[in-house]
């Protein structure tokens, strides 16, 4: 390997060290410290209730294309009915959870980045530490908290409003029978598969909040530095959440019998 | 008392320090001068844990906080106070919730007494009324004077100033030495200024340190510095550029 090669391999386990530094101060110090209720609640108000539109609509329009696209292809070998199992087993256990991560990585990371960004270079971080307080304990704990509370909350509505879009879009648009789309999405959707999905929306809030926050807390000098900070927040919890969902979809379909 | 023992830092290639060392008293007014970026407030925040030398000491009424970890210094940092050179404030907050930020955090004094010390730390600095205001709508001398308040609320034993008159005119600079003075003389705590404005350095200190070089070039009262035949010295207290740097600009 070329001496670039070599350097950027030597700061990409850099990162990932001090990201796993992070992760562990941080549970270490929701374990020990006294939570501000308040910020607690402010972070679940702009992480979880503030987020609710983009989730909404994009669950809505993906269940919709979702139930369009499978019933053109199951209606050529008369399996129409079948339609709204696939569309609610795909929303619960895979779209849900993705979607509602990668919407939330593209709002909230890059709002965490920033902020957390802006305050560094303008030396805030340094006066938080000269007031005795710990960064992580004021900055990353509330806001992995909120996400932890907010996205299953978030991945959960996206899931009731994609399997309700798409059975608007089946039913009244495409003409599938109402009552056998109903039986076959109940009989072939089991609860595990909600629970999936609520179990990757735990782990997405948790990859959004902590390398939101890293990205921020290391990010470079002025504004170029927030920018950059901001930007690769977004890509890396993305591509983070992507490569994720495969290992998680393995684990979590062998533990619970869904695969 | 402060102690530092041959600090050394430097960041990538770049030596900023190269063996620093000195030592101040309780109570005592010192005085930090040297070039711009020649690593003065660097200097500042290893006295207080912020940055970790790569060689060296601190100690802080004899305890050395270099292999101190984030959690072991905020106990350390307790006995501190800190004024930055922009004041970082909290943008978010009023001027009351940055004043009162440490009370707030701790939890150990009631709402109203909390608002009974920002209301009298921000008497001390002159700027009484002005809680309900947000630091945007604040000049650059006023947020000083609240960054200052929020350093000197929790009555620390040391008050570092990085810049404190860096980007202010004359008059305002002169009222924030001032208050420097006042908040020395009654609080009676350790003051450690980090400035290169020399009249500021020659009202505040009674013992003035020369950074140089990456290593402390001189110290001595006021009057000794002033009065110094060096010519680095002379060169900085007169403001005169180095014939050879002329030649490169």
């Amino acid at each position: 390997m070329n001496s670039r090669g070599n350097k950027w391999m030597a700061e990409w386990l850099e990162g990932l060290g001090r990201l796993t530094l992070l992760a562990k101060e941080s549970v270490a110090s929701l374990l020990t410290i006294q939570i501000t209720w308040r910020d607690l609640l402010y972070q679940v108000y702009f992480t979880g209730v503030k987020s609710q539109s983009v989730v909404l609509i994009t669950g809505a329009f993906t269940g919709m294309v979702l139930g369009a696209q499978t019933y053109f292809q199951f209606h050529k070998v008369k399996m129409d009915t079948a339609t709204l199992a696939v569309v609610s087993i795909t929303m619960c256990s895979e779209l849900g959870p993705v979607l509602t991560g990668l919407m939330v990585a593209g709002r909230v990371g890059a709002a965490i980045a920033a902020e957390v960004g802006t305050m560094r270079v303008t030396e805030q971080i340094d006066a938080l530490r000269t007031l005795a307080t710990h960064p992580v304990d004021y900055l990353v704990v509330p806001r992995l908290l909120a996400l932890h509370i907010a996205l299953p909350l978030l991945t959960a509505e996206a899931i009731a409003v994609g399997i309700g879009a798409g059975y608007l879009v089946g039913v009244h648009l495409l003409g599938i029978d109402p009552t056998y789309s109903w039986y076959n999405m109940l009989r072939y959707t089991s609860s595990s598969d909600v629970v999936v999905g609520l179990i990757k929306g735990l782990l997405y809030g948790g990859i959004v909040a902590l390398i939101g926050c890293y990205k921020g807390l290391y990010c470079g000098e002025g504004a170029e530095g927030v920018g950059r900070a901001t930007t690769e927040a977004v890509v890396y919890s993305s591509i983070t959440i992507l490569i994720c969902n495969f290992f998680l979809t393995l684990a979590l379909g062998a533990i619970f019998h869904t695969t | 008392m402060i102690e530092v023992r041959d600090l050394k830092k430097s960041f990538g290639t770049h030596d900023i320090l190269d063996g620093v060392s000195f030592r101040i008293e309780k109570g005592e007014s010192v005085v930090i001068i040297g070039r711009s970026g020649g690593g003065k407030s660097v200097l500042l925040k290893h006295l207080i844990g912020l940055l970790k030398p790569d060689a060296g000491q601190v100690l802080i009424e004899g305890e050395d906080i270099v292999p101190m970890n984030e959690r072991e210094l905020l106990r350390v940092r307790r006995k501190f106070g800190m004024l930055f050179q922009s004041a970082a404030l909290f943008d978010s907050m009023t001027v009351a919730e940055n004043v009162g930020f440490a009370f707030r955090r701790e939890r150990s004094l009631p709402p109203e007494e909390i608002r009974r010390k920002v209301a009298e730390v921000l008497e001390m600095v002159d700027l009484p009324g002005t809680e309900d205001k947000k630091p945007s709508e604040l000049s650059g001398g006023m947020r000083k004077r609240v960054g200052l308040a929020r350093a000197i609320i929790y009555r620390p034993e040391i008050v570092l100033y990085d810049e404190p008159t860096t980007g202010l005119d004359p008059i305002v600079s002169d009222s924030i030495d001032q208050l420097i003075l006042r908040v020395r003389d009654r609080l009676a705590v350790t003051t450690v200024v980090v400035t290169h404005d020399m009249r500021s350095a020659r009202r505040l200190g009674q013992r003035i340190l020369m950074l140089h070089n990456q290593q402390i070039y001189v110290t001595g009262t006021p009057d000794e510095i002033f009065n110094s035949q060096d010519p680095v010295v002379r060169r900085f207290v007169e403001g005169v550029s180095d014939p050879k740097e002329r030649n490169l600009t």
